[in-house]
């Protein structure tokens, strides 16, 4: 079949590969009609997550029909169903299953040995990515196994597209909890960094769980024109100052929620001293994350508020002012998303038409293309916010 | 394609390995900059270990020290080079070359011996510097963010019914506040 591979950094390669096969009786193969580059492929694509390896399969957005089921499937899963493919693989049968937590499930990752030792404790596999989370072979390929796979999907109704279902998997269930990270309140100001993909499905669960004003925060103005469509009041850092800015729109006292949809990778801006110290660091392998946006969100935060973190950190992150933090009584709350905890009902919303998912497409194109669309994609060219691969 | 039967070795048994490999996300820009950059750690590395040798050779004994520095700026030219910030590398590296050429300029002159070798290494180095330039600009052509159309999506609000109704059916159900910590029946 054909796939993505990762060889190196910088380095997608539309390869030829062998076919998956069922290696459990949980398992089952899905032949993938849509896939999606995620930004978070963008931190594999740059080689700053450790312990990926030359012939990595990528891809953890993905959906499509199942051709294949293994002998313990007892009904839950059946040939020819329609499925979206959460990026965490779980067992539903763990203790952190059992609590909702699944991208933390105890049992999925096969090198949790790996995992023990950096994080000391495991966290649930997950598709195309680095080793240290399974190793598993991702969807940005014609075919996928899916591990645990009566209890890793998502039956999607025939009545929605693959693009309006296809970011279940991923984008819109992370947008959704870090907004609901937030415990919003009707009087809350959120304030929202990186209007990339996830940046805009946070604006739009922000709307949905009843913010007083949400505000997005990019230096991109085909991104910001997108976070404005949906209700967002935009702030421009390459323009304007975000401090200054946010200290007008909430009296002087700060957005009460902050969400960090960046990451590891903050822009490198030299108005932004920090962020060249980050960048340095991070080249010369004496710093894992670039996290200005942390450090901006601390500061600006309103004392007692609550700072959500769905961007992905890597590793070791340098100069987090915790005084600030600590003394402003703020709450962190973060981590890789609990995509199973969200799905019911953000599958019913789309289906009653709260909210399509599908807005956040600019580019659809063939799997053979996907090499030069990651490329697109991390240079920003042709406004490009989000890939959809179609095999 | 080169390292890939390596990882094989480690893949899980039955996970899907490379049979062919197909196109790359590098193009032509990139993989000359690698070159270069690697080009340049060696170059440092020579220069750091072996400054004798160089300056016997050009004839310019009792300057190891600087030899030794330049060696050091090629080595982080070089690994500038081979990250993400590539173009910043080049620029790096084509600077360097016009300090080595004014660097080369004096031991050139009637009274150095060595002077054509001398000569043999500016013409050297101004060779790479045009290749340097021209590795630059093919970097900066490939990513800059210019290309392709600039888009407005103004009407991209993702709420069918409108972000005012979204707004509305928000404040006036309050049926969502779902919970953080809520236990979750299990799956199946």
């Amino acid at each position: 079949m054909k796939a993505l591979v990762w060889h190196g950094k910088e380095d997608i390669r539309y390869d030829t590969v062998s076919d998956p096969e069922i290696q459990d009786p949980r398992d089952a193969i899905v032949k993938v009609t849509s896939c999606a580059i995620c930004g978070s492929d963008l931190h594999l694509f740059h080689n700053l997550i450790p312990a990926m390896m030359p012939g990595d399969i990528m891809g953890h957005e993905t959906m499509g029909e199942v051709v294949e089921v293994g002998s313990e499937m007892d009904g839950r899963l059946r040939k020819g169903e329609r499925v979206v493919i959460p990026f965490t693989i779980i067992c539903g049968e763990c203790e952190q299953c059992k609590r909702g937590n699944f991208s933390v499930c105890e049992r999925t990752n096969r090198n949790k040995h790996l995992a023990e030792k950096i994080f000391g404790h495991t966290t649930a596999g997950l598709f195309g990515y680095t080793h240290i989370t399974g190793g598993y072979p991702g969807g940005q390929a014609e075919y996928v196994r899916v591990p645990f796979a009566d209890t890793t999907h998502v039956k999607v109704p025939e009545s929605l597209s693959d693009e309006q279902a296809l970011f279940l998997s991923d984008i819109l269930p992370t947008g959704w909890q870090a907004a609901v990270h937030c415990d919003i309140e009707p009087t809350d100001t959120v304030a929202i960094w990186g209007c990339g993909p996830v940046g805009q499905m946070a604006i739009r669960s922000a709307i949905l769980l009843g913010a007083k004003q949400v505000v997005a925060i990019d230096r991109l103005s085909d991104r910001l024109s997108m976070a404005e469509a949906g209700g967002a009041i935009p702030i421009n850092f390459d323009q304007e100052s975000v401090i200054g800015r946010l200290f007008e729109l909430t009296d002087g006292k700060g957005p009460e929620k902050c969400i960090d949809c960046i990451g590891m990778e903050s822009h490198v801006s030299l108005s932004q001293p920090d962020t060249i110290y980050d960048r340095a660091k991070q080249m010369l392998m004496m710093e894992n994350d670039r996290p200005h946006v942390l450090r901006e969100m601390i500061y600006v935060c309103r004392p007692a508020g609550i700072i959500s973190i769905p961007g992905v950190y890597s590793g070791f992150s340098d100069k987090i002012p915790m005084g600030a933090a600590m003394n402003k009584g703020l709450t962190f709350r973060m981590g890789q998303t609990h995509v199973h905890r969200w799905t019911d009902d953000l599958l019913k919303r789309i289906e009653e038409g709260q909210i399509d998912p599908s807005f956040v497409i600019t580019h659809s194109v063939g799997l053979e293309h996907g090499p030069e669309m990651y490329k697109v994609f991390r240079d920003k060219q042709d406004s490009c916010i989000k890939v959809v691969l179609k095999p | 394609m080169a390292m890939t039967p390596i990882s094989n070795l480690v893949r899980h048994e039955g996970d899907p390995h490379v049979i062919r490999s197909g196109p790359s996300s590098l193009g032509m820009p990139d993989q000359l900059a690698r070159m270069l950059g690697w080009f340049s750690i060696g170059l440092g590395l020579a220069q750091i270990f072996m400054p004798g040798r160089l300056t016997r050779w050009l004839g310019t004994e009792g300057s190891e020290n600087l030899v030794r520095a330049y060696g050091a700026r090629e080595i982080g030219a070089g690994i500038l080079c081979l990250s993400i910030d590539k173009e910043l590398g080049l620029w790096s590296r084509a600077a360097g070359d016009g300090v080595d050429l004014a660097t080369l300029l004096p031991a050139m002159s009637e009274g150095n011996p060595q002077r054509g070798n001398a000569g043999m290494a500016a013409a050297l180095v101004t060779g790479i510097m045009l290749l340097d330039v021209l590795a630059a600009q093919s970097v900066r052509e490939r990513h800059k963010r210019g290309n392709g159309r600039r888009r407005d999506y103004r009407d991209r609000s993702g709420f069918p019914k409108g972000v005012e109704a979204a707004r509305l059916a928000a404040s006036s159900s309050r049926r969502i506040a779902p919970s953080v910590t809520a236990t979750h029946s299990p799956v199946g």
